[in-house]
């Protein structure tokens, strides 16, 4: 079979223009929920992963940053909108998302679930090219390879090591080895740190930047933690209630930020040095997204009556800002802040 | 580089060398937990006696112990010298029989048994697997096989069949796997849910992969501890359609002495003998299996482990 080689080669110019590598476009996921109400977890979003950059996708939890990682790596399927993989639309096919599947890697939060406690650390590594090269003499060699690269050294020392006998964060690193031995152009990584000691959380962080610097790996880190976000990430999604709200490089949204719920997020941490700004409202729910913009009922802004003096705040409850484009550009679906830029 | 390669080189042996020992400290832990368990070890030990008498079995009985024309003994004799446990209606040593009748009930019950588990297994890891539609019409031929009444399957498969072992396996195999199938389905839905299975399709491993790969081995000691508690059911299945005259005539097993016994009118006429240790054997031999497998499924269920 010849099938593996040909498609290679049309792979492999593609990065070289400044392209996405993986991009979403009017992406909507919709789950089934209880009672006929359907959870819009995915809300028409567009987004952009491009060549040797980490976006961070921020969001409190059930905002559907971690629904959206997944339809980006075709694990599930957009009820519509499209993910691209080098411009072209993701084929759900078997054998076309085997293949797309070898270039896209996910890690996942919880380092210790995500490792099979049956098998040795050799195997967990050696389980992505055995799926897409089968078993190849110098098996051994890219494992100790992908070890090292993921910063376990000497590699030797574990690859026979069962995950219950490594600590978190070797565990998250035999992860990231498990993705990096198939060299892959992006990395999907949902909360990674999140279930490690902030001793260990630096580490990894550094590992996927050092990953970004030496190899060119794009990574989309999924987060809740704006700090983590702060500290890795070229560019920042914030996303709230299945919508990405702001965009912009991590400059350009962490420190001057449009959109009203960033700075709640960003007041909320404790370099901030101002107020801390509850959310008042319930938790979204996805069941029930509220009409015109879907942040209006925490909004801080409309409550304060400074949305009614911008003369913003009846298309703040009935118009609904819209989709963010996926462009580079800094910019808030928010009509208050539209309103402030064009007036100021 | 010759540092690097050094460990290559050198590692395969050694590699696979380790994975060895660690399988032995392994298996050593279960070893010494099963061991721990008195009941286990009083039904392990009761087994391997009575394989172990089935296996030697043609060391001393000739064929002529066991044939109906020329048996050494006289007809109904009781327990005595020549025959510890009696002998039949045609002389044969009722002791003989039974060792001998071990070799079909331990063979069928063992066959059976496997082919139930494969096939349970089968069936739960795909529903669990698939879920959605197949996964539905699966367990609901899983329900149907289930409240079919087994016997009664079982009765006609081997009416309807040639008289002989083999669809004697095969009427147990084919009614005994819905209990397995249910529990093998419960622990795949529990495996399918855990991250690791997320993060092998997410590398790109397809059904087959996950199946095999992933919930193929952490389903197993349950599997395992199934088959033990499914061998005694199909001993006593065996017998159960032996007596019921379904066996095939030409073999000596448990459940045919009894038939054989009842026939010769061992009851009426008070031949203890004749009916008492084929009957004996087979309550043994299941508990025996009972208790191997409880205590199997306590010592490779951890959460089964911590409760005691």
């Amino acid at each position: 079979m010849t099938a593996p080689a040909a498609p290679a080669a049309p792979d492999q110019p593609a990065p070289e223009p400044a392209g996405p590598v993986l991009s979403a476009s009017g992406l909507h996921v919709t789950f089934a929920g209880r009672g006929g109400r359907a959870a819009r977890a995915v809300d028409g979003v567009d987004l952009e992963i491009r060549p040797g950059e980490i976006v961070a996708l921020v969001g409190e939890s059930g905002c559907g940053k971690s629904t959206l990682a997944r339809a980006l790596l075709g694990l599930v399927r957009p009820t519509s909108g499209q993910v691209a993989y080098h411009g072209r639309p993701l084929d759900y096919r078997s054998r076309e998302l085997k293949r797309f599947r070898e270039r896209a890697q996910l890690v996942l939060q919880d380092p210790s679930g995500s490792l099979n406690p049956r098998h040795t650390v050799y195997d967990a590594v050696a389980e992505g090219r055995r799926i897409h090269n089968g078993a190849t003499p110098d098996e051994q060699e890219r494992v100790a390879e992908a070890l090292s690269r993921a910063g376990l050294r000497p590699p030797e020392r574990f690859l026979l090591r069962y995950p219950h006998e490594l600590s978190g964060g070797q565990r998250q690193r035999v992860v990231i080895a498990g993705a990096l031995i198939l060299d892959p152009e992006v990395i999907v990584a949902d909360e990674p740190v999140a279930s490690l000691d902030a001793s260990v959380r630096g580490e990894i962080l550094r590992l996927l930047m050092r990953l970004r610097d030496d190899f060119g790996l794009a990574a989309l880190v999924v987060t809740h933690d704006l700090g983590l976000a702060w500290n890795i990430a070229d560019r920042i999604a914030v996303m709230y209630l299945g919508r990405v709200v702001e965009t912009g490089t991590v400059e350009e949204v962490l420190s001057a930020p449009r959109h009203p719920y960033t700075r709640a997020l960003l007041s909320v941490l404790p370099e901030a040095g101002q107020e801390p700004q509850v959310l008042a409202g319930e938790p979204p729910d996805p069941t029930r997204i509220p009409g015109g913009c879907r942040f209006h009922a925490r909004c801080p802004v409309l409550a304060s009556g400074r949305a009614e003096a911008a003369g913003v705040a009846e298309r703040c409850r009935t118009e609904d800002p819209g989709p963010l484009p996926a462009g580079g550009a800094a910019d808030a679906a928010c009509h208050w802040a539209r309103a402030q830029a064009a007036g100021g | 580089m010759s540092a690097a390669e050094a460990p290559a080189a050198g590692a395969p042996a050694s590699r696979r060398g380790l994975a060895w020992a660690r399988r032995r400290r392994a298996l050593a832990g279960y070893a010494r937990a099963y061991a721990a368990n008195r009941g286990g070890m009083a039904g392990l030990a009761a087994l391997l006696l009575i394989a172990a008498a089935a296996l030697a079995a043609p060391l001393f009985i000739g064929p002529g112990d066991l044939s109906i024309t020329d048996a050494p003994g006289g007809r109904f004799d009781p327990p005595g010298a020549g025959a510890p446990l009696g002998t039949d209606a045609y002389g044969r040593s009722v002791l003989d029989l039974v060792v001998w009748g071990a070799r079909i009930s331990l063979t069928v019950g063992f066959l059976a048994a496997f082919v139930s588990v494969a096939l349970g297994t089968l069936v739960g890891v795909t529903a669990g697997h698939f879920g959605g539609w197949a996964g539905n019409v699966l367990m609901r031929v899983t329900d149907w096989f289930a409240v079919l009444p087994a016997l009664v399957m079982a009765v006609a498969l081997a009416a309807v069949m040639t008289r002989s072992t083999l669809t004697i396996i095969i009427a147990i195999g084919v009614t005994a796997w819905p209990a397995t199938a249910r529990v093998v389905r419960a622990q795949t839905l529990a495996v399918e849910a855990r991250p690791f299975i997320e993060r092998a399709r997410a590398l790109g491993g397809g059904h087959a992969h996950v199946m095999l790969r992933h919930v193929l081995p952490n389903v197993m000691p349950v599997v395992l501890a199934q088959t033990t508690l499914l061998v005694a059911e199909a001993i006593m299945m065996e017998a159960t359609l032996a007596f019921l005259g379904l066996g095939d005539p030409a073999t000596v097993s448990w459940g045919g002495i009894i038939q054989d016994a009842r026939t010769a009118g061992a009851i009426s006429s008070g031949i203890w003998w004749y009916m008492v240790p084929p009957g004996v054997a087979i309550a043994v031999v299941s508990l025996a299996f009972t208790m191997c497998g409880r205590t199997l499924e306590s010592v490779l269920n951890p959460r089964l482990r911590e409760r005691q």
